[in-house]
């Protein structure tokens, strides 16, 4: 057999190289060849937070997490993995950033929001004056 | 593993955007923030960007496989196990920027659809073949040092998934950097046989690494708004510049020479000059004319079309498809 190609899967599986013409007609995959979408969080390091670090399609929670195991911990070392499915997470979009504006009147409930040298240093001088008299 | 470059198209009839939302859009991206897959977009930012996420995927999935051939006869153990934990990397890529392109709208199955019907592109580079080990080499080292220059300027683009990805997937090039370049040092410093071999796959190579970076700027379309929106990054004839500058000395190290009479940097305007690359061969080939566009979409399908029937199997008919977040 003369060798077509030097990639063995060529001429060993004996594939059809199609003309282009025929290739354009193709549609080789259907909606959901690929499953549906999860969600991974790691932790880098024990004692920290678990992070988003990406998304993989995945047809049920176990294949999730060996791809996401293999995707995600491979060349890094991370300590942990947890996985959800794309479509359970919650979360609005709209105007989100707007939502999280934070109120710089509500003073009261910041450390800065409390001042008291002043007053200790004005008690301070006025018992100072009274111990001298 | 990503030049780009060359694929860019000229935008159609300008789309009215609201014009607020448009200076808005624009300022957030001239402060340095990024955009996030459920903020506002311009249309024509949407459709550049997956166009050119999608490609950069494809690519890395294509790129695959002329290296991929190369794993069972890769010389010694040590670097068959490089040469898989390599192409796995590349595979890994794809992925990533799969699911970046995917927070744009465009489902995984429609871009692996288009690629084998031969709509969407991917790196020119990837048509030509990997003849002898040492092509492999010239690879691992040169068209990864191509693609770590264009991911590098990329990664600071707007948009944040794909800059997320691409952060990742830099990291993990510059493992290939190093392999490549230990290989190509190896053969050049070896015999006068393994001189000759990379010598030859340089030879080889030369022209579609310097068609890496796509058409020069005199030829290629209008991309000041893509500049200005920060989805390129640089210009091709900027990328290949800083590619001379940075490769050629170490090349030269090595005592070979580079296939181009005029291959010279302008010691006073710090410029490197070449021989124009053909770019009508560059546009026959990546209309999918060159030597491996039919073979590399055969094997693409048939690897879609033989996992199928485990697909399935694994498949609940029940399940929704929902656009990854981010």
């Amino acid at each position: 057999m003369p060798i077509k190609s030097i990639d063995p899967r060529i001429t060993r599986a004996n594939i059809e190289i199609q003309n282009k013409e025929t290739s354009k007609e193709n549609k080789v995959l259907e909606k959901l060849d690929h499953w549906q979408t999860y969600e991974v969080f790691a932790q880098n390091k024990r004692g920290e937070h678990y992070s988003h670090v990406g998304s993989l399609h995945a047809p049920n929670p176990e294949m999730a997490w060996i791809l996401a195991k293999e995707q995600f911990g491979r060349r890094n070392k991370i300590t942990g993995i947890w996985i959800t499915k794309t479509s359970d997470i919650f979360s609005v979009t709209e105007n989100e950033e707007e939502m999280f504006e934070l109120n710089s009147e509500k003073i009261y409930r910041e450390a800065g929001g409390y001042k008291v040298m002043d007053r200790i240093n004005k008690f301070k001088k006025e018992n100072k004056k009274i111990s001298e008299k | 593993m990503y030049g780009g470059g060359n694929i860019f198209e000229k935008p159609e009839n300008e789309i009215q955007e609201d014009p607020v939302k448009l200076a808005e859009f624009e300022a957030r991206i001239l402060a340095g923030e990024k955009i996030e897959p459920t903020d506002w977009m311009p249309k024509e930012y949407r459709k550049q960007l997956i166009r050119m996420i999608e490609q950069h995927a494809h690519s890395e999935i294509i790129g695959a496989l002329p290296e991929g051939t190369w794993i069972t006869r890769a010389p010694g153990f040590r670097r068959k196990l490089a040469l898989m934990a390599k192409v796995q990397d590349e595979v890994g890529h794809a992925q990533l920027l799969y699911s970046a392109a995917e927070t744009l709208g465009k489902p995984r199955e429609e871009m692996i659809n288009d690629l084998i019907s031969g709509k969407s592109k991917y790196s020119n580079v990837f048509n030509y073949p990997a003849v002898t080990w040492a092509d492999t080499a010239v690879i691992a080292w040169l068209i990864d040092a191509g693609a770590i220059i264009n991911q590098v300027a990329n990664s600071k683009g707007s948009y944040g998934p794909y800059c997320r990805a691409l952060e990742r997937i830099c990291q993990e090039e510059s493992f290939h950097l190093k392999y490549g370049h230990d290989n190509v040092v190896f053969l050049a410093t070896g015999t006068p046989k393994q001189r000759q071999m990379v010598q030859e796959a340089l030879n080889r190579w030369w022209p579609p690494i310097m068609h890496f970076f796509g058409p020069s700027d005199k030829i290629s379309v209008h991309t000041e708004t893509l500049m200005r929106w920060k989805v390129k990054m640089a210009s091709n004839d900027d990328m290949r510049q800083k590619f001379l500058d940075m490769y050629v000395p170490k090349i030269w190290d090595l005592g070979l020479t580079i296939p181009d009479p005029k291959l010279r940097k302008n010691e006073e305007t710090g410029v490197w000059e070449y021989t124009e690359p053909d770019w009508n061969e560059f546009k026959r080939v990546i209309n999918g004319d060159g030597p491996c566009n039919a073979e590399r979409l055969a094997v693409r399908k048939m690897a879609e079309e033989k996992g199928k029937w485990v697909r399935e199997a694994l498949l609940n008919r029940n399940e929704m498809y929902s656009v990854p977040l981010s």
